[in-house]
């Protein structure tokens, strides 16, 4: 799906050669500062490289508008970014920048039930505990189902156990639909755990790729 | 109605000693901006003798390049008096953006208003271009410098809110639209709250101006409402000329947020 060349960027970045493949679940790992932020904004044309070539799906993702990409290829920020306005309104924010359908309010609460946020639709997004905005703003991303979905350590406020359900529950759906999933953790044991494929990064350098058996589904 | 009672000059003198009590009581009580308030108050004494001498020669010359002449130099008194008055760091772009709103939004209402509203011939006639260039100039130089300094701030405050609706698919000017909505209505408020309380609160400057030289009120208050709506119409166009065209200046040709810093 992605085909990283010689990608060099500031002093964050130096990738000879990467590929991340389609409909797997790649999980991209190191520590803090070793960038892979950086390398998962170049995935949706948040930052162009300074040296290198990156293609998607086989074409330069220069050539792609840009709009038009990461409508194909959203990023989840760490730190969720919630729009002032209600729940139903945070949900729908992605499909509507999308210009994507409107789904009913049962799904909509379908989708805050599978990562067990028990809230209406009408209270307001602000009020919520910085795990909960963390939960809504995965709900968003699974309402868009994009044909990749960028996770930068996107449970980093939660506790094990829902940590846990998120995760399974944004993984187990984007396999039942053949999407593409690149997830940024610094836990090695969530990408044992959900990777398929495991990029391990330091210091701005590919330093090993492995293919890892699944223990869950 | 009566004619004007012309201010004797000792008179104007006696006028000052409202400055002597600021000042006096300014340094009694150790604010300490006395030096401040004295230039500020020579300042405006000098700059209007001089404007008043300026305006009697080019209303006596009344040439269509001098009224020109004079409107440009407004304009580029005004442009400065913006990128002086702007607190943050603004880019090149940014400044060129602000140059073409002011340019656009203010020349095009003084046309207007100047043919449409008063109907006057010529329409460069230097006695109503130059005052009523200057009100429209002024309150859209005080509109922008409010505005792109809002615009700035807001782009900066919220980068991450700006990049999280592009890395869900927005597009630059959804992305951005709050934070240029929100300048939008910092730059309009100053004039739209000035109408509100118009002829009840205060009497503007300009009406007080014409009843004081023997206008009658009502004529007076026929103009007062032309150039409030003047006004209106050519701060709202600078400022929505600055972000139509400012909020770009933010992103590049990626669509990615550029360094503010």
């Amino acid at each position: 799906m992605f085909v990283l060349e010689n990608i060099k960027y500031k002093n964050i970045l130096d990738i000879s050669e990467l590929v991340i493949p389609q409909g797997k679940v790649t999980c991209l790992v190191g520590e803090s500062g070793s960038g892979k932020t950086t390398l998962l904004k170049h995935l949706n044309k948040m930052i162009s490289p300074d040296e290198g070539k990156i293609n998607y799906r086989d074409k330069d993702i220069g050539s792609f508008n840009p709009v038009d990409l990461r409508r194909e290829v959203i990023m989840l920020p760490q730190n969720p970014v919630i729009f002032p306005g209600s729940i139903r309104e945070n949900l729908l924010t992605g499909l509507n920048f999308a210009e994507k359908s409107i789904p009913g309010d049962e799904e909509l609460y379908d989708v805050l039930k599978s990562l067990k946020l028990n809230k209406g639709l009408e209270e307001d997004a602000a009020v919520l505990s910085g795990g909960e905005k963390q939960r809504l703003a995965i709900c968003r991303i699974m309402l868009m189902l994009p044909e990749v979905l960028l996770l930068d350590e996107p449970t980093s406020a939660l506790d094990d156990e829902t940590e846990e359900i998120a995760i399974k529950e944004v993984i187990s759906k984007v396999r039942m639909n053949g999407k593409t999933v690149v997830l940024v953790t610094h836990s090695a044991e969530i990408a044992e755990r959900f990777g398929e494929i495991i990029i391990k990064i330091r210091d701005g350098q590919v330093v090993n790729r492995k293919e890892a058996k699944l223990n869950h589904e | 109605m009566n004619d004007i009672v012309e201010i004797e000059w000792w008179r104007l003198v006696a006028a000052y000693a409202f400055l002597v009590i600021v000042l006096i009581i300014t340094w009694k009580q150790g604010i300490g901006r006395e030096k401040e308030i004295f230039i500020s108050a020579l300042r405006m004494t000098v700059q209007l003798l001089v404007m008043g001498y300026v305006l009697v020669a080019v209303f006596d010359i009344n040439h269509f390049l001098l009224s020109l002449g004079v409107l440009g130099l407004m304009e580029l008194f005004a442009i400065y008096n913006v990128y002086q008055r702007i607190k943050v760091k603004i880019s090149r772009k940014l400044k060129t953006v602000i140059a073409f709103s002011m340019l656009l939004g203010t020349g095009l209402p003084i046309l207007y208003f100047l043919i449409v509203v008063i109907n006057i011939e010529p329409w460069w006639e230097a006695q109503y271009l130059i005052p009523i260039a200057g009100m429209l100039i002024g309150n859209s130089m005080t509109g922008i410098a409010l505005g792109a300094e809002r615009l700035v701030n807001g782009m900066r405050a919220q980068k991450d809110t700006v990049e999280g609706a592009l890395m869900l698919g927005a597009t630059p000017y959804i992305a951005s639209r709050p934070v240029v909505n929100g300048a939008f209505n910092a730059a309009t408020m100053p004039v739209i709250n000035s109408m509100m309380g118009m002829g009840i609160v205060f009497l503007p400057g300009m009406m007080t101006g014409q009843i004081l030289s023997g206008v009658s009120p009502l004529v007076a208050i026929e103009y007062q409402i032309a150039i409030m709506l003047g006004l209106l119409g050519s701060v709202s166009l600078t400022v929505f000329t600055l972000m139509h065209f400012g909020y770009k200046t933010f992103f590049n040709q990626d669509a990615q947020l550029v360094d503010m810093d």
